[in-house]
């Protein structure tokens, strides 16, 4: 079974992300911050394949978290998808030029969030 | 037409119901089955708050008794108006990138021109995602053709406005694409000129004659069939071939397809993704 990882200090939010990946087979399991988040990477030994993060959390935002990983060559192929209230162009370069590989504006629905994944090429 | 099964349904009576179903059928070609009540309220409604009716079957009344066109546009176009994203049934788009696109590039060398058509284009989201695409794949000096049609006078204004809201295009467009090719401006994401110039947008009822239209390389005629009857449907797919390019390709929506309504199309596979070819 593949493993994804959903990060958001909310937790109705990693509530709902996790359920959407569950549906899609993914063994999901979540981190309230990119500090926390890093740690269970390190914790899962390169078993994630795929991780939904948000942008603006406490200790370690998700822009951060997405340059720690990606500075880790270990990380290259995890799929990264920011999943954030930040909706300005600049922002999403900014999000895009640091590795992250797709990004969807909250609010979303779980369509918007299937037919990204299926974009990927994670899920059929 | 199929007046059967007409429901006693809150909010519409079974006379009111066969009266819509035969009135949107004469006007659109559309088919609406007994059960579909809850996409009458769902699509009427709006109409009903704005006109001040109690009911759907006040806007019966109404419309038997009016020749007031606008009104009676307004519900056609509320029932025949279809949801649709950027990169709809992703796979198709895929094949068209890797596979078909390329063999046309090569196939037009000499001209440099190709010329497309979304027969159903609604708000606009499948004629620019193709124009992105063309764009994406260095056709930006070439003499491309590309027509969106739609019997939605409302849905054409809107397509050519290019003008879409933040849920349109956080749905199956690439963040890519919404960077490079569309502006922020309020809530509201703007394509850029570079793509809405590419694009010509007509009001078009795809009952009517299309020996004017074409030849196409590509024809987009996706998730609308569905919606006619048997011989409405073999009608309009005669009049698509022959508005294709031999060897032209066809692209349906993933539940439709043209057997046995119109055979001479060589169903051909390019991955998950059907695409009908023109003899």
């Amino acid at each position: 079974m593949s493993k994804a990882m959903v990060v958001d200090d909310s937790k109705a939010i990693r509530m709902i992300l996790s359920k959407t990946l569950a549906e899609f087979g993914y063994e999901v399991c979540e981190a309230a911050n990119g500090r926390e988040a890093l740690v269970v990477f390190e914790r899962e030994k390169d078993s994630i394949s795929l991780v939904l993060v948000d942008w603006n959390m406490p200790q370690m935002d998700g822009l951060e978290f997405v340059k720690e990983l990606r500075a880790d060559p270990r990380h290259s192929s995890v799929i990264l998808m920011m999943v954030t209230t930040e909706t300005e162009v600049e922002q999403m370069v900014r999000a895009l030029e640091a590795g992250a590989n797709e990004y969807v504006m909250k609010p979303f629905t779980k369509e918007i969030i299937a037919d990204k994944l299926r974009m990927l090429g994670v899920v059929q | 037409m199929p007046l059967s099964n007409a429901p006693a349904a809150v909010g519409i009576n079974p006379e009111s119901y066969r009266f819509l179903q035969d009135y949107v059928y004469r006007e659109s070609g559309i088919v609406l089955d007994g059960d579909k009540q809850y996409l009458l309220e769902a699509r009427l409604t709006p109409i009903l708050r704005q006109r001040q009716l109690a009911s759907l079957n006040d806007l019966c009344a109404l419309l038997q008794a009016t020749a007031e066109a606008p009104l009676k546009r307004q519900v056609v176009e509320a029932m025949t108006t279809h949801e649709t994203f950027f990169f709809r049934e992703a796979a198709q788009f895929d094949a068209l990138r890797t596979t078909v696109l390329p063999e046309l590039i090569q196939l037009h060398q000499d001209t440099q021109k190709l010329a497309f058509w979304s027969a159903a284009s609604s708000f606009g989201q499948e004629a620019y995602t193709l124009a992105m695409l063309l764009l994406e794949m260095g056709l930006g000096g070439w003499k491309i053709q590309i027509l969106g049609t739609d019997l939605s006078t409302q849905a054409v204004e809107r397509a050519r406005a290019g003008k879409y809201l933040q849920i349109e295009v956080n749905r199956g467009l690439p963040a890519a694409y919404l960077v490079k090719y569309f502006t922020r401006v309020g809530l509201d994401w703007q394509l850029k000129d570079e793509v809405r110039k590419m694009v010509r947008y007509e009001a078009m009822d795809l009952r009517q004659s299309m020996r004017t239209l074409g030849p196409f390389d590509i024809v987009f005629c996706r998730n609308v069939l569905i919606y006619f009857d048997i011989e409405s449907k073999k009608k309009i797919l005669t009049e698509l071939r022959g508005t294709l390019f031999r060897g032209g390709y066809l692209l349906l929506g993933g539940s439709e397809t043209t057997l046995n309504l119109a055979n001479e199309f060589e169903r051909k596979m390019f991955g998950p993704a059907a695409f009908y070819r023109a003899p």
